[in-house]
């Protein structure tokens, strides 16, 4: 139900009564019984089509036509988090939960569903090791599992339209600051809440803004980091999409507490459709009087532009970032001075990443002592995680600090295919470590994290299974991070390389254990030397893969043999001729020639061509392709 | 993929102030106009926005998204993230890359094909995943991702 405003000027919202007027004539103007189709459209979903079943829904409820008493409403929305599900399909107010569904689905939905209240069997869940079939969303263990305080509106509400938003309590912590609170009074909730950043580091945020607050007036800026440059993290792209105005209310809060009136969003460039829905809201909240000049008539200005981001892994710390969006190279330099001092163009700069601000937002609204009655005693709050790798229910996940990693891998994650373990469990991007199913039972919270040899980072969790091998994780990320580093510090610039190369010695079945003892030194250098997070964290994987796996590092060096099967060199192919049926797939696959057979009889791959591309194995249809 | 040969660099500096903070947001609305920065183009942007070459040099060659060089006519991203790395991903971009003639990521000769390998697309659910010209490969294997590319070539 949209109300219909005659020019924009109408929009805007002069007080706290106004805005409290306009959300509970929205609510009221909304039937709680009314029939609504959800249909995901985060990236995910997207991906894999979603937008097709939404057009295919609106064609079969027009050909249903008359036959359908009350139309129901096509909502789309962001990311409900259950990606290897998708496309996703919610009935409300029933609750029922369709997965993968395809564009031919529609018809039954509307015909079986829509008009006569009966679900459709094939495309509810069903639990993968009890086999019964679940009808809501509230029933499956992916979703029961979880506390939702940042993702609350994620998937229920249309995050380009302010109207649903707002009837979802979109603005109500902003209104209570600015009508009730002085800035001082904000950043108290804040410290007294103990929320700490979610960009990784754990940093209390209230002590930040204080820091920025003691400089009395001037210029000052806020700036929410959404440069979430990690491989294997979503967390803060989906909340963007999915519920954009928790982020600007956020930041709005923030530049009252600090004294600030300009806010900037730095938005990785890889996320178009994260930069589409910010503007639409920035845009929106502008119209409606919650952002610009005069906030909701309390006198407060603050208004909020985007910088997109140009492919800079580094810019994801928080100097480089600033010097980013002045226009320069994003090199970090020295602190202090601290942004809190001086920032951004020189000014006194806070810097949030977009989880913490969407966090800044239900403080204000449900209070800080509530806050502070999640999680652990010294990390509060709850925390996204974007559950990937080798897990059965890959997506995004919102837990409270403290639960363990074998809760969030094995009950909410569905566990490992195949196994009733995790080899692995990778935390904090590059700059973090992997945790051994030995620590399954370790409380996931800041400090746990660290004393564990990894860290919490922005929340990227990657499951491993016995399939994949250390030596080769650790190379993947010092790679990654020798290709990010800036080359400003020398620890960082020559240092990362060092470690890659011996680590690929090792792949290769190279080296001694002397070079395990020159790993370690070599470390402690530059994490001590290093300019900034990047390189002080950068020895993180290797040293954490030593901790945990160093007999695995001893195989490769010691007997010249990759446990996992992965280590290129160390790995032959081979075809098993009971399974073989002789297809061929694999021969005419092979770019070197080496497979050989007649047809329908075994085949069988010649070791001194083989180049171990694997294209044999991807084109096997019957799994006779061996790594040993 | 083809440079839109209706805007010209003056039109894009119109959209934003003569100020040096402008100078990335002008390299990426060039970079997306003409798929890569020209000589000419770096030469107007810094007059406009009163940034040294040197300067603008550095910063169009440190971000990953700045190209100096022409761009293919086809764009094939494969995703190096660390879900899909797990999943093969490296081999992936390493057949593909032999398949096309090429020794690392980068544009052919005949400007028809440029491979990317990026860091992370945030679709883990759907790892490992490819992107040929803007549409996802889900799941994607080298011999699937052959094949598109095949499709292209034949177009």
């Amino acid at each position: 139900m949209q109300v219909t405003a005659k020019d924009s000027a109408d929009l805007r919202l002069g007080s706290l009564e106004e805005l409290e007027k306009l959300r509970s004539e929205l609510r009221a103007a909304e039937d709680p019984d009314q029939t609504k189709i959800i249909v995901c459209h985060g990236t995910g979903c997207m991906a894999n089509n979603s937008p097709a079943v939404t057009r295919a829904l609106r064609e079969a409820l027009a050909k249903a036509g008359q036959d359908i008493k009350v139309m129901p409403g096509i909502k789309t929305t962001g990311c409900h988090g259950f990606c290897s599900r998708g496309p996703l399909v919610i009935i409300k107010p029933m609750n029922i939960f369709y997965q993968q569904v395809k564009a031919d689905d529609a018809e039954d939905i509307v015909q079986k569903t829509i008009l006569n209240g009966e679900p459709v069997v094939r495309l509810l869940y069903v639990h993968p090791q009890t086999k019964e079939t679940i009808q809501t969303t509230e029933d499956i263990p992916f979703y029961s599992g979880q506390q939702r305080v940042v993702l609350q509106n994620i998937g229920q509400i249309d995050p380009t339209d302010i109207q649903d938003a707002l009837k979802a309590g979109a603005y109500a912590g902003l209104a209570k600051t600015l009508t009730t609170m002085k800035p001082s009074q904000v950043i108290e909730a804040v410290t007294k809440s103990g929320l700490r950043g979610r960009g990784g580091a754990g940093f209390p945020t209230g002590v930040k803004w204080s820091l920025a607050a003691k400089h009395k007036g001037g210029q000052k800026y806020v700036l929410c980091n959404a440069d979430e440059g990690d491989p294997g993290a979503f967390m803060d792209r989906s909340v963007m999409e999915g519920d954009p105005h928790a982020v600007v209310e956020g930041m709005i809060i923030g530049g009252y507490a600090i004294g600030a009136d300009t806010g900037y969003v730095y938005v990785r460039a890889e996320y178009p459709l994260a930069i589409r829905h910010l503007e639409k809201a920035l845009a929106d909240a502008r119209a409606y009087g919650l952002l610009g000049q005069n906030i909701l008539g309390s006198g407060f200005d603050f208004d909020i532009s985007i910088n997109r981001g140009a492919g800079a892994f580094v810019c994801g710390e928080e100097t480089a970032l600033m010097r980013s969006v002045e226009g320069k190279v994003g090199e970090p330099v020295p602190r202090p001075p601290y942004p809190s001092d001086k920032g951004l163009f020189g000014k006194p700069s806070v810097l949030n990443n977009v989880e913490t601000w969407a966090n800044v937002s239900r403080i204000l609204d449900k209070g800080a002592d509530w806050f502070a009655s999640l999680g652990t005693a010294k990390s509060k709050g709850t925390k996204v995680f974007a559950l990937v790798g080798k897990v059965n229910n890959v997506g995004l996940v919102e837990v409270p600090m403290g639960i363990s990693l074998r809760d969030i891998v094995m009950k909410i994650g569905g566990g490992v295919p195949g196994s009733d373990h995790f080899k692995a469990v990778q935390t904090g991007g590059p700059s973090g470590g992997c945790l051994p199913w030995k620590d399954a039972d370790l409380p996931v919270d800041f400090d746990s994290l660290i004393e564990a040899g990894s860290m919490m980072g922005s929340g990227g969790m990657i499951v491993m299974d016995d399939r994949d091998c250390m030596v080769d994780v650790a190379k993947y990320f010092l790679g990654f991070l020798e290709e990010e580093s800036c080359g400003k510090c020398l620890p960082c610039r020559l240092g990362v390389p060092r470690l890659r190369e011996t680590l690929t010695r090792f792949s290769k079945g190279e080296g001694t254990l002397q070079d395990i003892d020159d790993l370690y030194s070599m470390a402690e250098a530059i994490k001590a030397g290093s300019l900034c997070a990047l390189g002080g964290t950068a020895p993180n994987s290797v040293l954490s893969t030593l901790r945990y796996f160093r007999d695995e590092y001893e195989a490769h060096i010691l007997e010249h043999r990759c446990p996992a099967g992965v280590c290129k060199d160390l790995i032959t192919y081979s075809i098993d001729p009971e399974v073989c049926t002789g297809c061929r797939a694999c021969a005419r696959a092979c770019p070197q020639g080496a497979i050989s057979g007649e047809k329908k009889k075994p085949h069988a791959i010649d070791e001194s061509l083989c180049i171990r591309c694997g294209m044999c194995m991807e084109s096997c249809k019957f799994g006779a392709i061996q790594v040993s | 993929m083809k440079p839109a040969v209706d805007i010209d660099v003056d039109e894009i500096m119109e959209r934003y102030p003569g100020r040096p903070e402008y100078l990335i947001f002008l390299l990426q609305d060039v970079q997306a106009a003409f798929n890569y920065i020209s000589p000419e183009a770096l030469a107007l942007i810094c007059d406009y926005t009163g940034v040294p070459v040197s300067q603008a040099y550095a910063a169009a060659t440190f971000y990953k998204s700045f190209s100096l060089e022409p761009k293919g006519e086809n764009l094939i991203q494969v995703c190096l993230g660390t879900a899909c790395h797990l999943k093969g991903s490296g081999l992936i971009a390493e057949n593909l890359l032999r398949r096309i003639g090429l020794d690392e990521p980068g544009t052919t000769e005949d400007l028809k094909y440029t491979v990317e390998t990026v860091n992370c697309l945030g679709a883990c659910a759907l790892a490992p995943v490819a992107v040929v010209n803007g549409a996802y490969q889900p799941k994607v294997t080298s011999p699937k991702l052959m094949k598109a590319v095949e499709k292209l070539g034949a177009e």
